[in-house]
């Protein structure tokens, strides 16, 4: 074998198990990142065999032709025409090979040795089929190997001879007749060879078809070509369907036994499909289905057993306690299947199994690490900083790992058995009103439970736009996080402004599922605006869930996760917790429920409040205070405004932060209020801090809608195209959540006197006003870039 | 383009050359011709909506819009709009033409 690495790619259309085949030759050695400049998925492994062939593999996208329209096509044929891999691995789905052939009649017009990989050979095998695949390999004059990637068979093989094939030449071969245009091609060709561009053939048929990027990238031939006089739009056409006509009248006759699909037969994915896509059934259906995931993965009452049923349960006791050199008591597993609550989902399970810094087993690896750091009499400052704030944060991100993976995973069941294709196709027209398509509603959608997954989940969609569109509306659908911020506050203001908590909350829901509209058709008619994106989408049949093309697809999504998010969300939690347990002059501030008055004022403290308001973190916030003032509960709220404040910016970071802090303070603010002894804390901090409805309103819905977390924040960095508009986005999630939250806080105090009623009514008349504030912008803005358009035509 | 702008032909006869978005679910027929022009056009080529290909409307969706269509042993969506610019040639069409026309 040769010395050198071999460098092979592998091509073929979507769903041909092109990445089951990648990941079952490369193994852990895999990595993903994207192709510079475009958000394009870019695989890259090592692949070794026993008898010591080591190969470098590339994943090119999945792909139909390589036409100039779509970023992957872009990228696939450039990666071939410009890297030169050594070998081209054509990956056909060989349970549908006429249309996956049509690539490969392609593909072999490029001067690049090639193997053709029929992949699928089991199922194949499985319908009583056969495919004469030497007969193939005579017709087209490469090598034709019959794989199963899921099975792990043939791969050896297919390297070996991918090996063998890359110390040979190829030159570019077309496999459909030119007919009329026999000697234009000839012509073309000769053109393409005078100007010395490599892969003469492919370039020249490219020409003829007219093909954008062939107009870039070889101008001088390209004019020539045209100067052929060859209608484009004719040779395209012609060329398409000549490429299928050969396909069908000399390839396809190798493939024996039953078709694929008898046509009008019901076959078992018909019958199936026959419900999901039912004319009445399908959308409840989708409903019922997102409702079992969710609650499965972030229910802390599953099946409502508690609320509904009235079960009643005293928090699982855990089964380890200890006492640390501190005196402090932990028992990390309190409440892991059950608590006051009631019975944990799965997802909940393994939340609380995996846990933070001081339960479940990141509680016991941290407090271990106290322990020791406190039996070697290290001093309280440092074990701030390495328990409190560098432990915290990474069992933060960690603790959040195993609900993120439940759903990536029920999400890439419901991907691989083909349902999510037909969601699309269900919702397509009503999500084509708003300016997105069908593909758009899973993202969006799984922004209930958290943004980070869904935001990953954008790849699915068409354009660039779509993506962008979709990703900046995501934080709009209340995540997880969020709902607990709803919970602790409308549990709150119910108390202290009697307002019914459950309309408050699903008022807020609405909010945001409104509002994600009302700025989708915004940005449609403004700053994101495009044609709707065509919807010429395959739908795979629906299979059983292979177990390892869905442990690859979590995988894949986790690691990029624990990537970009692990770092970002790590470093702002380090330096937030620093910078609330620090003051200007680095002094450490101990937490205030584990100090007693006397103590603090041993540190020099008159109070609780005045040693909480001498971090850096309350000194900010009091400096921007003004800032919170115009969304309700800034400078209005004299000394005591900075703890929304502190709160919200905590929130950037993490929304889990804001209920913390909101605890955490409340016990200070809320102690002397006269009249509410057993009321809860959080709803004595209201009353003490005098906030009014408006600021409530003000600070629920900027909390819900402004930036969700630094996790999504380096996930949408990752998942942005541009820097652009990475930007534009953080901005977007900034000044939007200002700008509405601003309308709720005017609108609700302007119609103070019956609080009862504001939470039911303000929300939908504010909604309404923005609707019909934004079409008449939008509207403004169409005209001006039509008379725009019409003085540049 | 406004959706479905095209009227439903109101008997379908085999031989009859139509455009696809007009025709009943159960219909098939052989493509015979792809208007439209740059991408849509060479969007529907690669996915084997070429000349001489037979397509059958399976089903639309619950709000009447996408299609779906099976074409070279697939399954394959695409909105009215897009195929309006897919003329076939009818085949055959569904015994009882009633009902789900919309």
């Amino acid at each position: 074998m040769a010395d050198k690495v071999l460098n092979v790619c592998l091509a073929g259309n979507p769903n041909c198990g092109k990445t089951t085949l990648f990941n079952s030759l490369t193994g852990s050695t895999a990595y993903v990142g994207n192709w510079p400049g475009v958000t394009v998925e870019k695989r890259e492994g090592k692949y070794k065999s026993k008898e010591g062939l080591v190969v470098d593999v590339v994943d090119l996208p999945g792909i139909y032709s390589l036409s100039p329209y779509t970023p992957e096509e872009v990228v696939s044929r450039n990666f071939i025409l410009e890297e030169h891999p050594d070998v081209v691995i054509n990956v056909l789905d060989a349970t549908n090979l006429e249309r996956n052939l049509y690539m490969t009649t392609q593909i072999l017009e490029m001067d690049v040795p090639v193997v053709i990989a029929l992949n699928m050979m089991d199922a194949v095998e499985n319908n009583g089929m056969s495919i004469d695949a030497d007969a193939i390999a005579n017709k087209l004059g490469v090598k034709v190997v019959k794989i199963s990637a899921l099975r792990n068979k043939g791969l050896d093989e297919l390297m070996a001879v991918a090996a063998k094939v890359a110390t040979t030449k190829r030159e570019g071969k077309s496999f459909w007749d030119y007919g009329e245009y026999a000697s234009k091609v000839d012509e073309a060709v000769a053109i393409y060879k005078k100007e010395e561009v490599s892969d003469p053939l492919f370039h020249a048929i490219k020409a003829l078809e007219g093909d954008e990027i062939e107009a870039e990238k070889n101008k001088l031939a390209f004019e020539k070509v045209k100067e052929l006089g060859v209608n484009i739009d004719e040779f395209e056409a012609n060329s398409a369907d000549k490429r299928y006509k050969y396909i069908t009248s000399e390839l396809a006759q190798y493939r024996t036994g039953a078709p694929v699909q008898e046509s009008k037969k019901l076959s078992t994915s018909d019958k199936i499909d026959k419900v999901l896509t039912n004319k009445w059934a399908a959308i409840p259906i989708l409903l019922v289905l997102l409702w079992i995931i969710f609650h499965i993965t972030f229910a802390s009452d599953l099946l409502y057993m508690h609320q509904w049923f009235g079960l009643e349960l005293e928090d699982y006791p855990g089964f380890i306690s200890f006492t640390l050199a501190d005196g402090e008591t932990y028992t990390p597993f309190a409440g892991l299947f059950y608590t006051g609550d009631g019975v944990n989902s799965i997802g909940e399970f393994f939340h609380c199994l995996a846990g933070d810094n001081e339960t479940g087993i990141l509680g016991l690896i941290c407090l271990g690490i106290k322990q020791l750091l406190l039996m070697m009499g290290t001093p309280d400052a440092v074990i701030m900083v390495i328990y409190d704030g560098i432990l915290n944060g990474v069992a933060a991100v960690v603790g959040f790992v195993p609900q993120i993976l439940i759903l990536f995973l029920f999400f890439s069941i419901l991907e691989d058995s083909g349902y999510m294709a037909r969601v699309a196709f269900v919702l397509d027209r009503i999500f084509r009103r708003f300016g997105v398509s069908g593909r758009a509603f899973l993202p969006m959608i799984m922004g209930l439970g958290c943004g980070v997954p869904a935001m990953v989940n954008t790849r699915t969609l068409n354009s660039d736009k779509e993506r962008i569109k979709t990703i900046r509306v995501i934080p709009y659908f209340t995540c997880g996080a969020k709902a607990d911020i709803l919970a602790a506050v409308s549990a709150s203001v119910a108390l202290s402004f009697g307002w019914n908590a459950d309309l408050f909350t699903m008022g807020m829901y609405v909010m945001g599922f409104v509002m994600a509209v009302v700025v989708v058709i915004l940005m449609n008619k403004t700053t994101q605006r495009e044609e709707v994106p065509p919807f010429i989408m395959e739908l795979p049949a629906y299979h059983m869930p292979q177990p390892k093309a869905v442990a690859i697809h979590v995988w894949d999504k986790g690691k990029h996760f624990l990537k970009k998010a692990g770092t970002i969300i790590l470093i702002s939690t380090i330096v937030i917790t620093m910078m609330e347990n620090l003051t200007w002059d680095w002094r450490f501030i101990p937490a205030f429920e584990e100090a007693t008055l006397e103590e603090i004022q041993a540190l020099g403290y008159a109070s609780y409040e005045a040693m909480e308001a001498s971090s850096m973190l309350s000194s900010l916030g009091k400096v921007i205070m003004p800032l919170f003032t115009p969304i309700g509960f800034g400078t209005q709220l004299n000394s005591t405004g900075w703890i929304f404040g502190v709160a919200t910016i905590q929130g950037i970071v993490a929304k889990e932060n804001v209920t913390g802090t909101l605890t955490a303070l409340a016990g200070i603010v809320g102690q002397n209020v006269e009249g509410l002894e057993d009321g809860d804390a959080v709803s004595q901090m209201f009353v003490a801090t005098g906030i009014t409805a408006g600021g409530i309103m003000g600070f629920t819905v900027f909390n819900l809608l402004t930036i969700p977390c630094f996790a999504s924040v380096g996930t949408a960095k990752g998942e942005l195209p541009t820097k652009k508009s990475y930007i534009g986005t953080i901005l977007f999630w900034l000044l939007g959540a200002y700008v509405i939250a601003s309308l709720f806080y005017l609108f609700t105090d302007a119609v103070v006197g019956n609080f009862g009623l504001v939470a039911g009514i303000i929300v939908p008349i504010v909604i309404v006003a923005a609707v019909v504030g934004s079409f008449f912008f939008a509207h403004l803005y169409d005209k001006k870039m039509r008379a725009k358009e019409a003085l540049a035509a | 383009m406004e959706d479905s702008t095209v009227k439903i032909a109101e008997v379908v006869n085999v031989g009859d050359v139509v455009t696809l978005n007009t025709v009943l679910i159960g219909t098939s027929g052989t493509i015979v011709k792809v208007n439209g022009e740059g991408k849509i056009r060479r969007r529907l080529f690669d996915m084997g909506l070429t000349p001489g290909a037979e397509v059958f409307l399976r089903k639309k969706a619950p709000l009447g819009d996408p299609l779906e269509i099976t074409l070279r042993g697939y399954e394959l969506s695409l909105r009215k709009d897009e195929a309006q610019y897919v003329e076939i040639k009818v085949t055959d069409v569904p015994a009882s033409s009633e009902g789900e026309n919309k």
